[in-house]
């Protein structure tokens, strides 16, 4: 079972992500969107969703770096795996209780409001109640991880990720031993990665982020089908 | 190809040029996304076409279709232009029309045929051993058979059949039914031919061709408004709304413009704004309300009261203390103001009687053709009595000397109106008017006064052949019965506004409840503005008025304030009587069509008020005698002691109203008599009737070879909106579970009948098949035994007329009918072709013998000039002259489908024509034959004309009728010049080349052409006004003397009251009283139950449609007053039972401050499908606005055979008032939705 769930099921959750997501793209194109409700009641949308976008962006990037940074790279640098495992608790425990705070006022909102819950899928409302779930474990394993303050535990896990994306067939016996909390994080996890083409998680992958840097303020697309660009 | 990896493109720029200092960019990315939302807009096709739901709107939409699927639909705007100064028609169109497209792919679409379930058990077992009409037979000769399917209508049980199966049961019972009983028990009923014409005509001709009942409906309807033919002569016609615009003054009187008139009610606020002023006369503060300068709220049903009040004042200041040039010439050459009549002695006192006439003479003054039918005046110029031009004796017999030039045999006059002077009258005399103003029931303010009210009148004495005589002019007498002072003393007259004298404002206030100054005001301005404007003074009314049971008087207290003022038949003035879509454009190319004239002549028409006051037995339950309504004044007579059903037995019996059933033996068994006799068939059956082989049907209501056996409804919902006494049809005629609380004549042991037969036992189910087509699942489908899915407005072919514009314009199969339906055109084809196949069982050529009444427009018109029932002895029996005239008809059954596909020899052979003149179609028909093509098949139609689709047979109509073909115009224009000595071709004469075709109307609505079958004309110069040829072209009134007829002298006229118009309290129907123990121990509160045009629906049309309950309470709801809630103890939103001895319906209750004390409204037609409990009282479910109505018949509206008093399909004859009804109101306390399966019955 344990060779199931962290060696085969996280090949299962990505090509399903990476399959999922494509194939919606390409079939469906105008579900691709977040499904905002913020039309339909304002007010409490706001509060809870920076707060929780905001606390789930510094996770996710937190156990992206975190995970997939090779053990040599965070040697070289010189950082400590207790200094790493500090800093994860300390920000990943901060920014956890803004997203479950956060998510917590959405999810108040979705089910409370009449107008929002009854523009509600089931999948919206199953997608944010296994987000607020992991959020919660997540915050959970930091009283596991109090009781290591060296790292090593963190540690094999980051060994565990990579040998995910290395093909390791060794991967998940990486992680035997580590505390059920752990696991169950991150089997819901995977979980989420499955259930992503078919949420409105998939906003994610839209983000606007070259809005940031975009020059104009007037967009013109020009007519010419045939355009050849001068670079060309 | 791929959305994701045209998207992959990071490494590649998409900005090609930047532009306002970088703060602009031009970018190449894809754009493919936008077809999308170019594709949203793009359809497959946009078709022309509107809305057949009798709303007078016609409006042409555009539908979209997308895929195969109508999607939306959405207002043209191409309406041909007005003129400069003049606002456009378009857009056109309202929220319910928007809606439409809902229906075509909704739950609620009858999507195949269905039957009733036990009825097609039945019919498959029969079928297996018998032939059709055999197996027909065998189902109607066994009464529980009959019974297991006729008691469960209404009770759901529908199973679907193919329309092999279903037509051919069609076609057996029809067979079946001519056979044993004759073909005129075989009814159909359709209204309103305007709003979908070739859809009436497939049904309308396939009964014509079969010898079935065509029913009337405007009548029915109560929209028809009998002082229009009283007055003109006219069933009604009217200002097209544009002219609104042209107007000065408005009075909106009962009419709510914005809601129910709501594509055309922009003229109104067009003409607002150009400087018109308008009043709004409405008991509710209703949309209208808000629109007007002044608001007036009688109490509803007293306008008659206040419209006396208005022409009291009118009479006053611009008739009488002051003479207003343009109104003296104009009463004087177009109204019968000048004509003479008798003054009759009763008891040494004195009465109006009839108008003087040539033949009252000695020497018939020098007449020799109709003088009985000539009106009589006094030329002023030389002093003499003179006949002048125009009267309806000028009409038939001579030619050329029936127009309204001021002349007299030939010679200039100039007639007086009145005889005021001291060297111009004789004598001054007391006339008698009769006073109604005492009678009002306790709902209204009763004025005691005395029945009888004494006027002196300036007389003359003439010596004519019958001694000597008192003659007053018509004006005199009008005057008179005003109650104006003017000098001549004596009592009931005024002088003075403020005195209690009917009919001043002062006592007007009394009975209306509005202020005397607002009276006087209001009748001034309106006065004032048609004296500057020469008659640009109008009046806006409807059914608000016309549902009552007196609603004549409302209607002439009016009409006569617009003639007084010179306001008829002139551009922005006149009489705007807007009710239903009744104007028919091509009216006489339809009707060639419709009543298969080019086949066979008469068709068979009746009067649906009648036949359904007889058929659903409502007369057993009458609770109003003629002695409450004949007048104190009336003539010697026995009028008090005969109920109102005998009053229409004698109508028919004497040729003025129709008749179906006609005879209570088969008309093909009297026509095969006939011809065995060898004898005319008139002649055959008068011997009959008078010696008693022969009994008239309507003598016998009840009697099972009376019965109507058959029924066909399409176009219609009769049992869900239109049914008067909703729950007697579903006793009586349907023979199912019914909500009836009153007790018959006999069971309450009142006064029964003289002339109609009683029967103890009261038939309940009289009608063996109900069929009913309609692409939507109405009331009445519920009820019907079989159920033929039609095509939607969106799938069919059609013509589309209105009063409220003139263009004609289609309906278009935007998509072919969806599911299994099929247009009216190819159902009634199908039948027709099954009955002819089927037919030979029992039927071949056979001879058909139609009653025909005394028509108008017909030499008929001059039949009776006074009053003989051959019956009483007091005349001979001659048909066409004292009785309905006796017509054979052959009848080809077996060739009866050919011929309703092909255009029949008679359009060649006799021609055409409508409203008394005739022309010639020869090269018409030549065309239609050329255009559609002959028939190829070998048989009695080969080398005809081609009548195959619905297009074909609009090509007919139009080919056919003078508004859309302008050689025909001007060939009928011609017709009538010979009538009037006056040339008016010049109306035609510019449009003579034009024809308008289907595919020309499909491109754009078309203007018609002007035509003699209207009296308004259309032109550059005006819009659309009634009567405008009468006073412009002095074309004559179709009345006794050709000018507009405010004096009625017919002997019931004077009999019932009604020869000069009064004020009438609205009569008591009596049906709280026997309903009011019904209600318990409950908070209860009784009400005039009111009910007008709804702004969710057009008629029950839309009130199930989902957009429209969501605009709305989602079901059906009556409105009530704050102060009438508080008594009943309700608040909004409550449910409701709302019943008297009729019935109950149930409702939930709006409470509004908009409605006035006393009255509760619930808008009519509402469907009883959706959202409708059950009653507490009878455990049924709640019924439909007309749950809790009866409809009372008036003596009035059956004369017939006397000029503009003759009768015409739904032109003249009863109508279905339902206004004076009162109801009980209570909160119910248990809402029970009858949503329990019902039990299975043991025997099943």
């Amino acid at each position: 079972m344990h060779g199931f769930i962290f060696g085969i099921y996280p090949y299962i959750a990505l090509s399903v992500l990476l399959i999922g997501s494509i194939a919606r793209y390409e079939r469906d194109p105008f579900t691709w969107k977040s499904s905002s409700s913020q039309l339909l009641r304002r007010k409490q949308l706001i509060l809870g969703s920076v707060l929780f976008h905001v606390g789930v962006l510094i996770i996710f990037f937190g156990h992206l770096f975190g995970l997939l940074t090779p053990l040599a790279i965070i040697d070289a640098l010189g950082i400590s795996h207790e200094a790493k495992q500090i800093l994860a608790m300390g920000v990943g425990g901060i920014a956890g209780v803004m997203a479950l705070s956060g998510g917590i006022i959405l999810i108040h909102r979705r089910l409370a409001d009449p107008r929002i819950r009854a523009t509600s899928s089931m999948m919206d409302i199953l997608i944010l109640s296994l987000l607020l779930l992991q959020l919660f474990l997540g915050l959970l394993t930091i009283l596991v991880s109090l009781q290591h303050l060296d790292g090593v535990e963190m540690v094999k896990f980051m060994r565990w990720a990579q040998a995910i994306f290395t093909f390791d067939p060794r991967a998940a016996s990486y992680t035997e031993g580590t505390s059920v909390l752990f696991e169950l994080h991150i089997f819901l996890g995977l979980t989420i990665f499955l259930l992503f083409p078919f949420s409105r998680l998939v906003h994610m992958l839209s983000a606007p982020v070259r809005y940031l840097w975009r020059p104009g303020y007037q967009i013109v697309r020009s007519r010419k089908r045939d355009f050849k660009h001068p670079a060309e | 190809m791929s959305h994701l990896l045209d998207r992959l493109n990071f490494f590649k720029s998409s900005r090609i040029d930047t532009f306002a200092g970088g703060h602009g960019q031009t970018t190449i990315e894809s754009r493919e996304w936008e077809e999308t939302y170019r594709n949203r807009w793009r359809h497959d096709k946009i078709v022309r076409s509107t809305h057949g739901v009798n709303c007078t709107g016609s409006c042409s939409w555009k539908i979209y279709v997308k895929s195969g699927i109508v999607t939306w639909e959405s207002q043209q705007t191409d309406y041909p232009r007005t003129r400069p100064d003049m606002p456009n028609h378009e857009p056109r169109g309202c929220a319910r029309g928007a809606s439409y497209s809902w229906y075509l792919y909704s739950a609620n679409r009858v999507k195949t045929p269905l039957i009733r379930g036990r009825l097609m058990k039945l019919w498959r077992e029969a079928r297996k051993t018998m032939s059709p009409v055999a197996a027909w037979a065998s189902i109607q000769a066994d009464p529980v058979k009959r019974a297991s399917y006729t008691k469960t209508r209404g009770k759901g049980g529908f199973v679907r059949a193919s329309w092999d199966e279903v037509t051919e049961m069609v076609a057996a019972a029809n067979a079946y039914t001519a056979k044993n009983y004759g073909p005129d028990r075989v009814f159909g009923f359709s209204p309103i031919p305007a709003m979908s014409m070739v859809s009436y005509a497939a049904g309308s001709r396939y009964l014509s061709l079969l010898g079935g009942t065509c029913m009337s409906f405007y009548d029915w309807y109560c929209d028809l408004p009998p002082a229009s033919p009283q007055t003109w002569g006219e069933q009604t016609d009217v200002p097209e709304s544009a002219d609104w615009y042209n107007s000065g003054y408005m009075i909106l009187w009962g009419s709510n413009v914005p809601q129910t008139r709501t594509p055309d009610a922009h003229f109104y606020t067009e003409a607002r704004y150009r400087g018109a002023k308008s009043a709004v006369v409405s008991p509710d503060y209703s949309e209208a309300a808000k629109f007007g300068d002044i608001w007036l709220n009688p109490q509803a049903g007293t306008d008659a009261a206040l419209a006396m009040a208005f022409g009291h004042v009118i009479l006053r200041e611009y008739h009488l203390d002051r003479q207003v040039p343009y109104f003296e010439d104009y009463t004087r050459q177009y109204s019968d103001f000048p004509m003479l009549v008798k003054l009759e002695e009763k008891d040494g006192k004195y009465v109006a009687g009839r108008m003087l006439r040539a033949a009252d003479f000695s020497d018939d003054l020098g007449q020799d053709n109709n003088p009985d039918w000539k009106t009589v005046g006094i030329d002023g110029k030389s002093g003499k009595v003179v006949v002048p031009n125009g009267s309806i004796g000028f009409r038939w017999g001579q030619e050329g000397t029936w127009n309204l030039e001021e002349k007299a045999a030939g010679a200039e006059t100039q007639l007086m109106t009145t005889l005021i002077l001291e060297q111009d009258r004789d004598d001054v005399v007391g006339v008698d008017f009769p006073y109604f103003g005492g009678e009002a029931n306790e709902h209204f303010v009763n004025d005691e006064r005395g029945d009888v009210l004494t006027r002196a009148v300036p007389v003359k004495r003439l010596v004519l052949k019958d001694g000597e005589t008192l003659v007053a002019t018509v004006f005199d007498l009008f005057c008179a019965n005003y109650g104006l002072d003017r000098g001549l003393g004596g009592d009931n007259v005024a002088v003075s506004y403020d005195a209690d004298v009917p009919f001043t404002p002062a006592w007007a206030e009394k009975i209306t409840g509005v202020g005397r100054d607002r009276i006087i005001a209001v009748a001034r301005e309106f006065a004032t503005n048609a004296e500057k404007t020469n008659g640009k003074s109008m009046v806006i009314l409807g059914a608000g008025l016309n549902h009552w049971y007196h609603m004549d008087m409302a209607y002439r207290g009016i009409i006569n304030m617009l003639v007084m003022c010179g306001c008829v038949g002139q551009s922005g003035g006149g009489w705007s009587h807007y009710v239903g879509q009744e104007k028919l454009r091509p009216q006489t190319g339809w009707t060639a069509l419709a009543f298969a004239l080019d086949w066979s002549r008469p068709p068979r028409q009746v009067n649906s008020t009648s036949v359904w006051y007889a058929h659903t037995d409502q007369w057993r339950y009458e609770t109003v005698s003629a002695g409450e309504i004949v007048s104190p004044t009336a003539p010697a007579g026995n009028w008090a002691d005969r109920s109102l059903i005998d009053y229409n037995i004698q109508a028919e019996r004497m040729g003025w109203l129709p008749s179906a059933p006609q005879l209570k033996t088969n008309p093909l068994e009297v026509g095969f008599a006939a011809k065995a006799a060898g004898i005319p068939a008139a002649d055959y059956v008068a011997q009959g009737l008078k010696s008693g082989r022969l009994e008239m049907s309507c003598e016998d209501p009840d009697a099972p070879e009376n019965w109507p056996r058959n029924l066909f409804v399409w176009r219609s919902n009769l049992l869900g909106s239109s049914g008067k006494g909703h729950e007697y049809f579903l006793r009586h005629l349907l023979g199912t579970d019914h909500g009836v609380l009153g007790k018959d004549l006999g069971e309450e042991g009142r006064q029964k009948p003289l002339e109609a037969k009683w029967h103890d036992e009261a038939p309940e189910g009289k009608l063996d098949l109900l069929v009913t087509l309609d692409f939507r699942m109405s009331t009445t489908c519920v009820y019907s035994d079989i159920v033929l899915p039609t095509a939607s407005w969106y799938e069919k072919d059609d013509l589309n007329t209105s009063d409220m514009h003139p263009f004609i314009h289609p309906l278009q199969a935007a998509v072919d009918p969806a599911y299994e339906s099929k247009t009216d055109w190819e159902i009634f084809k199908l039948i027709a072709k099954r009955f002819s196949d089927i037919a030979p069982e029992v039927l071949g050529v056979e001879s058909d013998v139609v009653a025909l009444p005394l028509q108008h427009d017909s030499p008929g018109e001059l039949a009776q000039s006074v009053v003989a029932d051959w019956k009483a002895g007091e005349c001979e029996l001659i048909p066409g002259k004292t009785a309905p005239n006796y017509i054979a008809v052959e009848r080809d059954y077996p060739n009866l489908g050919r011929k309703f596909a092909s255009v029949g020899p008679l359009m060649e052979k006799i021609g055409n024509g409508g409203k008394g003149i005739a022309w010639e179609t020869k090269e018409e028909v030549h065309h239609l034959q050329e255009l559609n093509g002959r028939v190829a098949d070998e048989g009695v139609t080969q080398g005809l004309a081609r009548l195959d689709t619905a297009i074909d047979a609009a090509e007919m109509i139009l080919m056919l009728a003078p508004e859309t073909n302008g050689e025909v115009a001007v060939k009928a224009w011609e017709a009538l010049e010979k009538m009037t000595g006056r040339e008016h071709k010049h109306l035609a004469a510019a449009k003579q080349d034009e024809k308008i075709r289907f595919r020309d109307i499909a491109a754009q609505p078309r203007k018609i052409i002007s035509s003699p079958t209207w009296s308004g004309i259309e032109s550059e110069e005006v819009s659309y006004n009634a009567g405008y040829t009468n006073v412009h072209e002095l074309i004559p009134w179709r009345t006794l003397s050709g000018r507009q007829q405010l004096y009625q002298d017919h002997e019931w006229m004077r009999a019932f009251g009604e020869s000069f118009v009064s004020w009438r309290p609205p009569v008591d129907l009596k049906t709280i009283a026997p309903a009011a123990g019904k209600a318990g121990s409950s908070k209860t509160v009784v009400l005039n139950f009111i009910t007008p045009h709804q702004k969710w629906g057009i008629h029950s049309t839309y009130s199930d449609n989902l957009l429209m309950l969501t605009l709305n309470r989602g079901g059906p709801v009556v409105w009530i007053s704050e102060t009438d809630a508080k008594k009943a103890g309700l608040v909004d939103n409550d449910w409701v039972e709302v019943f008297n001895a009729n019935g109950v319906l149930t409702a939930r209750a709006v409470v509004s401050q908009r409605i006035r004390e006393g009255t509760i409204f619930m808008y009519h037609a509402q469907e009883k499908i959706v959202n409708t409990p059950g009653s507490q009282i009878t455990g049924k479910r709640g019924g439909i606005h007309n749950s809790v109505t009866r409809t009372v018949l008036k003596p009035t509206h059956m004369i017939g055979g006397y000029a503009q008093l003759s009768y015409g399909f739904n032109y003249y004859g009863t109508v279905g008032s339902n206004r004076d009804e009162f109801v009980i109101v209570r909160k119910m306390d248990k809402v029970d939705w009858l949503d329990t399966p019902a039990k299975v019955e043991a025997a099943e």
